[in-house]
């Protein structure tokens, strides 16, 4: 494990990793859309349902991102992990684009069932923060340029907006929601009919998997570009005969 | 399958494979961009060590 603190070290493990990865996380989705559309439709919802298959799991994803953001922020500033930052950087875009998915597919569900694609309930509200601290991120990371300021900064942010993550999960609770309660994580179990709810993990496993294929290939990004920028570091230094082109840009 | 919401259904999957395929891409394109870079990058600092070394030689 401490050696995947060398970016060497983990760019060649990712690099064997990565096509096993990618290939489980084909499979899984077409494993998964098969028996999506394979389901039965539900006897209140009808065809409608199957939005749960893209819903549910990008809801989760946009959670659980934000959570390895918030152990990436930790080894930033706590531990000063040399890839910490790297990962933190890499995962935001992906975090704003589930979330996107899951705001999305959530209001083309919303207005079939409730009758509006939006309403300021708890739940979307909270998730709609969660959007928004994403593109804050994402914007903080582009705004300062120097890349250790920058990874502080996003860190303390990351860490402050870690108390919207309760708020997701318990706003069906603590506040009279027009959003469903839980009804896979719940104490007592699943409320879900079998036949819906392999469709639903299977999905939620391909877009597991899809996050830690793309996760890596990010990370592997801001390896290389630390190193382009190292490179034309010492290029000027050695001769200044660098070219403005070999800039890296977004660094 | 003749759902009256099956518009949204369909709205609702492609919505999700183009944020997915857009995501996929802004990855893999930044990467082989930044590949390219880094050869460039590396030409480059091969050359200015050379160029430097010929200099403190003279």
């Amino acid at each position: 494990m401490a050696n995947l603190a060398n970016p060497t070290v983990f760019v060649d493990l990712s690099r064997r990793v990565l096509p096993w990865l990618a290939a489980a996380t084909a499979a899984l989705f077409a494993l998964g859309l098969f028996l999506s559309f394979a389901a039965p439709p539900d006897y209140q919802q009808g065809e409608t349902v199957k939005i749960m298959y893209l819903h549910v799991p990008a809801a989760w994803m946009a959670t659980f991102i934000y959570a390895v953001m918030v152990a990436a922020s930790l080894g930033t500033l706590v531990w000063r992990h040399p890839l910490a930052d790297a990962a933190q950087k890499a995962a935001a875009p992906l975090g704003a684009g589930f979330t996107f998915i899951c705001l999305a597919t959530g209001s083309l569900w919303g207005k079939p069932m409730w009758g509006t694609y939006w309403v300021w309930d708890a739940r979307l509200t909270s998730v709609l923060v969660l959007f928004i601290l994403y593109l804050g991120l994402i914007a903080l990371w582009r705004a300062i340029d120097d890349p250790s300021r920058a990874a502080r900064a996003a860190a303390i942010l990351t860490l402050v907006g870690a108390v919207d993550l309760p708020i997701i999960k318990f706003s069906v609770d603590w506040w009279n929601t027009l959003h469903q309660p839980a009804s896979v994580f719940r104490l007592g179990g699943p409320t879900i009919a079998p036949s819906l709810l392999v469709p639903l993990i299977v999905m939620s496993l391909a877009f597991t998997c899809l996050f830690l294929t793309l996760h890596l290939m990010a990370i592997r990004n801001e390896i290389l570009r630390r190193r382009i920028a190292r490179a034309t570091m010492l290029a000027a230094a050695d001769g200044d005969r660098l070219k403005p082109e070999f800039a890296p840009r977004g660094a | 399958m003749a759902d009256p919401h099956m518009g949204f259904v369909i709205a609702a999957y492609a919505v999700a494979a183009a944020t997915i395929a857009a995501m996929i891409g802004a990855v893999v394109v930044d990467g082989r961009r930044l590949d390219a870079q880094m050869a460039r990058a590396a030409r480059a600092l091969e050359a200015a060590r050379l160029g430097a070394r010929d200099a403190g030689g003279r």
